[in-house]
């Protein structure tokens, strides 16, 4: 993969410790969703969406690469083997984002819910444009370039959520009652995915980025907009009902998921592909 | 030979590496080659990576390689982020060549957020509509249009918000 400069930039992070935690925490959040949202190949509500969302999965998918080939330059091990081969419990992404789509599994059955998928994948979008806006100013040059980068895709990802957001939430009908149903659920396990997790301070204190409680709160105005849009109430405080990600607890769909995506690879790790 | 004479012979030698996926367009003229550093026992190219999941990088970064050491110099390849590649740096011959490829060109710079019209490369009706910001490669979206009838593929503009850069001097 590609090759990233600069290691020696590294003595500059005086708590490298918090700048490992926060990487993980990018990676795998990108890296679990992009799986998530590569089931939903050929299976999604029509062929032009098909396209949409498997482009947006591999932007998603190359952004947890940059961020786990960073890793490895600060001497994590390969980016390969970090990705595939950590188990679950030293897995740092939020848990929203490793629940399944829905019953049944891509090959069997697949009774997946779109409008999960949509909310999941916007307020996701959303957040994460926020959170890389604040990276831009990291005191961690490389990262402060990644962000910048890779804002410049998210641009489209909000875009495209949106309109389906927007859409389905005002068509009334059942396609009301399952966004609701589906923001209910997805804004029940949002605070996992804020979270800073145990050492969050002390990423702040190494100027990776801004306070927690400054970004919770620009982070609710925004959604706060959102959810008036589609005149759905303010749901309150977002909940973390399945465990803290960021603290390593998470859901059986996440080892299940982490089996499928390292099928192959285990068949023979050592492979060049 | 002096050094900058060296530096255009290979940026000439680079033009021959092509988009793997829109072979009529070199690396040079997408604006993907940063910089060429001389060392004294290998040729340092500094590239601008395009779209972060492009699976064609790799292929490019050998292609890279490839091109200089038939020169008879060792090379070597590095990924940069700053600056972020644009679509404004794509060159003007690049833009041509797109055209006559059947990818409208993204909008030449300066380029504003939400103002993206594209006039069809058959036809160059602006009589055009986005059918999905999405297409068959990261770089790419679908248009159709309503003059000639065809549908038609968009290089997709990637443009940077206002930022501060600190440089790598910092």
């Amino acid at each position: 993969m590609t090759s990233k400069s600069s290691p020696e930039k590294v003595q500059l992070i005086e708590d490298k410790q918090a700048l490992i935690e926060l990487l993980y925490q990018l990676a795998d959040d990108d890296f679990v969703l992009a799986f998530r949202g590569s089931e939903w190949l050929g299976l999604a509500p029509h062929i032009e969406e098909d396209i949409a969302f498997s482009s947006i999965n591999q932007d998603t998918m190359g952004h947890a690469v940059l961020y786990y080939e960073l890793l490895e330059t600060l001497g994590e091990g390969k980016a390969n083997v970090i990705a595939h081969e950590r188990p679950a419990s030293e897995r740092r992404n939020a848990v929203l984002l490793e629940l399944a789509n829905g019953t049944g599994t891509y090959l069997e059955e697949p009774r997946f819910d779109w409008a999960f998928a949509v909310v999941r994948h916007y307020f996701y979008s959303v957040y994460k444009q926020e959170k890389l806006h604040v990276l831009e100013k990291s005191s961690f040059e490389p990262l402060a370039q990644l962000a910048a980068n890779i804002q410049v895709e998210l641009h489209y990802h909000v875009m495209h959520w949106k309109v389906w957001f927007q859409q389905l939430c005002l068509s009334g009908g059942e396609a009301r009652k399952r966004m609701e149903a589906a923001i209910k659920q997805v804004w029940g396990e949002f605070a996992g995915v804020l979270s800073f997790g145990p050492i969050g301070d002390r990423m702040v204190k190494s100027q990776l980025l801004e306070a927690e409680s400054a970004f919770h709160t620009r982070f609710i105005v925004e959604m706060k907009k959102i959810f008036s849009k589609v005149n759905v109430p303010y749901p309150g405080d977002p909940q973390m009902n399945s465990g803290d990600g960021r603290k390593g607890e998470h859901t059986g769909d996440l080892k299940a998921a982490l089996a499928t995506l390292s099928e192959v690879y285990d068949l023979d790790p050592h492979t060049v592909w | 030979m002096d050094v900058e004479r060296k530096k255009t012979k290979i940026f000439e030698r680079l033009q021959t590496v092509k988009d793997p996926e829109i072979p009529v367009i070199s690396v040079v003229e997408l604006g993907m080659i940063e910089d060429i550093v001389m060392h004294d026992d290998c040729i340092l190219i500094k590239v601008l990576p395009t779209f972060l999941g492009c699976p064609a990088i790799d292929m490019i970064k050998d292609n890279l390689i490839q091109a200089v050491e038939a020169m008879g110099d060792r090379a070597e390849v590095e990924f940069i982020y700053a600056p972020p590649w644009t679509s404004d740096r794509i060159t003007k011959e690049g833009r041509e060549k797109l055209k006559k490829f059947g990818i409208a060109p993204p909008p030449a710079p300066p380029f504003r957020q939400g103002q993206w019209t594209v006039a069809c490369p058959y036809c160059e009706s602006l009589h055009t509509v986005l059918e999905n910001v999405f297409g068959p490669a990261a770089c790419r979206s679908m248009l159709y249009c309503k003059a000639c009838k065809n549908p038609f593929e968009a290089m997709k503009p990637i443009f940077q918000k206002e930022r501060e850069y600190h440089s790598c001097s910092k």
